[in-house]
């Protein structure tokens, strides 16, 4: 039951054309353009060091959490979710589906998206790849729990809206292009909160061998079980 | 558990005092009724009566405001895992991805009920073989009635809740639809199919259970409904005195439009009499049938005969 589920999932996703621009087009294009264009603060490091760190933690957003939650809000608009609803398939195994067929599209934009990095010059020496995976692991789980809450309580329209805008919030607040400390000081409060700083300062840690900052892996941490929790109890079938 | 509920005869839905609120709309007002097993129960009523709404508690997609629900004695919202394993639903609405294929999203439907040898069969049943590699987006409406009932079929079915099975079908389409209800039924599955086409419940129904504003105002097997008493009918533009020829019949006559109502024991002698009233009041007689009352009929009936109790009730209410 659980893997019809998944492989209908992974089906309808890679079908999906303006997903895949949001999924491959949006971050590579920005990897490549912010590489080769020198107009942004990179704290004294190549840019491509930068920035890999931090589009690899956009792909996670926006596959766990802006194409996931879209595609859900607008299943639910088509009734998708409601016929699934009288079927014996289950809230929890309906949305532990999504997220592993999140992870699998997530794993193929993660593997192109380094490539790119390192066709761009990124190396990534001292690297250390449980610490990247274990931060992976939880951003996917943070986004893709707030993608569904959203997904599971908006109508289809209003959660497009609020998915796109979110991305943007979490894109120019969460130190994914520009660093944190670049930003505005009334916003830091807020941007140290945020899962997406959090996820890029593990990831530019984790690939740079460094020990995670205890901070952002709270932060973090609470975000991965608050919006699966979230996620499970405010989920609705239909509108 | 299982047997006994699936066996002819068995209760399969009991609905008692349903409830539903949307805010201060009452959309389903203190209902009760049931659904054997082997059976076609008819839900009926215009758009807006309530139906859907009833459909949707009683297979679990939407809580009642009040009252008990109990599907294979199950309850639908606290068993529904279980429950959803035994049913099987047609909604309304489509609900399948647009860019799902035909052949693949039937056959992960009946993965979801562990029967996946049964979608090639489902797929010849609904006549859609042909169509296996289309997605949803290009069918035509039939085509996805057709599909969303194959779908519904999927679970082998104790109960089936089909929400307008035939609505936008052409022809052929509707035989085939209504052959696949009728043997559902006959293999001892209880079928709960709303519509609001009444020809459509006349064709298949073995009881009826009709709505109007949310409250129901029959609940009867289909021969109870239309009883012994058959109508007569005769077209005429004239005017015509009705309680005379009520008189004269013995029986009661409507007016409408242009139609003359007669409910009565149609036979030889009742005609020769109608034809000696109309010719005594040099009137002609054109168009004259005889039959069961249509369930268009006494769906007419009920509802002005409960729109007059409401006025009375309600002109007696003022004058005190």
């Amino acid at each position: 039951m659980f893997f019809s589920q998944l492989r209908q999932e992974l089906t309808i996703m890679a079908r999906n054309g303006e997903q895949l621009l949001l999924l491959i087009g949006i971050p590579v294009m920005l990897l490549v353009f912010f590489t080769q264009v020198d107009i942004l603060p990179t704290q004294g490091l190549p840019a491509v060091e930068f920035l890999v760190p931090g589009i690899l933690g956009l792909a996670v957003m926006s596959s766990a959490m802006v194409s996931l939650g879209i595609a859900t809000g607008f299943e639910r608009s088509y009734g998708v979710l409601k016929r699934l609803g009288t079927t014996p398939l289950g809230t929890r195994r309906l949305v532990f589906a999504k997220i592993i067929a999140a992870c699998v599209i997530e794993a193929l934009q993660l593997a192109l998206l380094v490539v790119v990095g390192l066709v761009l010059g990124w190396r990534p020496v001292n690297a250390n790849w449980l610490a990247v995976f274990v931060a992976v692991a939880l951003g996917t789980a943070s986004f893709a729990g707030l993608g569904l809450t959203l997904a599971g309580r908006l109508s289809a329209e209003i959660n497009l809206a609020a998915q796109n805008g979110l991305y943007l919030v979490l894109l120019l607040l969460g130190g994914i292009v520009v660093p944190t400390e670049e930003l505005p000081s009334f916003s830091h409060g807020v941007s140290l909160a945020l899962p997406s700083t959090a996820l890029s300062n593990l990831l530019r840690d984790g690939f740079s061998g460094q020990e995670f900052a205890q901070n952002s892996l709270l932060v973090l941490v609470i975000w991965a079980f608050a919006s699966c929790v979230a996620a499970v109890l405010f989920f609705r079938w239909s509108d | 558990m299982r047997h006994e509920m699936s066996g002819q005869n068995q209760i399969a839905l009991r609905v008692r005092n349903l409830v539903v609120d949307y805010g201060e709309l009452h959309a389903v007002s203190d209902i009760s009724f049931d659904a054997q097993a082997g059976s076609v129960t008819a839900v009926l009523g215009p758009n807006g009566a309530g139906k859907t709404t009833t459909m949707e508690v009683c297979s679990g997609v939407r809580r009642a405001t009040s009252g008990t629900v109990s599907v294979l004695g199950l309850d639908p919202i606290r068993n529904r895992l279980e429950m959803n394993s035994r049913i099987g639903v047609m909604l309304q609405d489509g609900g399948v991805y647009p860019s799902a294929r035909v052949g693949e999203v039937l056959e992960h439907y009946c993965n979801l009920f562990g029967n996946r040898e049964r979608a090639d069969d489902l797929l010849r049943a609904v006549d859609l073989t042909a169509k296996c590699r289309i997605t949803w987006r290009r069918l035509s409406g039939g085509e996805r009635q057709r599909l969303s009932l194959a779908l519904a079929l999927a679970a082998r079915p104790e109960v089936a809740f089909l929400d307008e099975p035939t609505s936008g079908v052409d022809v052929v389409g509707r035989d085939l639809i209504r052959g696949i209800v009728r043997n559902l039924a006959d293999t001892g599955c209880a079928v709960v199919l709303a519509t609001h086409e009444l020809d459509e419940a006349e064709r298949l129904a073995d009881h009826v259970v009709m709505f109007q504003h949310g409250k129901l105002i029959a609940n009867a097997s289909l021969t109870d409904l239309q009883g012994s008493t058959q109508l007569i009918t005769l077209r005429t533009a004239h005017d015509i005195d009705l309680t005379a020829l009520a008189l004269h019949m013995g029986c009661r006559v409507e007016k409408h439009n242009d139609v003359l109502h007669l409910y009565a024991k149609s036979d030889a002698n009742f005609v020769a009499r109608l034809g000696t009233w109309f010719a005594e009041n040099s009137l002609p007689l054109n168009d004259l049938r005889s039959g069961l009352p249509r369930l268009e009929d006494i769906y007419r009936e009920l509802t002005n005969k409960r729109e007059l109790t409401n006025t009375v009730n309600h002109s007696a209410q003022a004058g005190r």
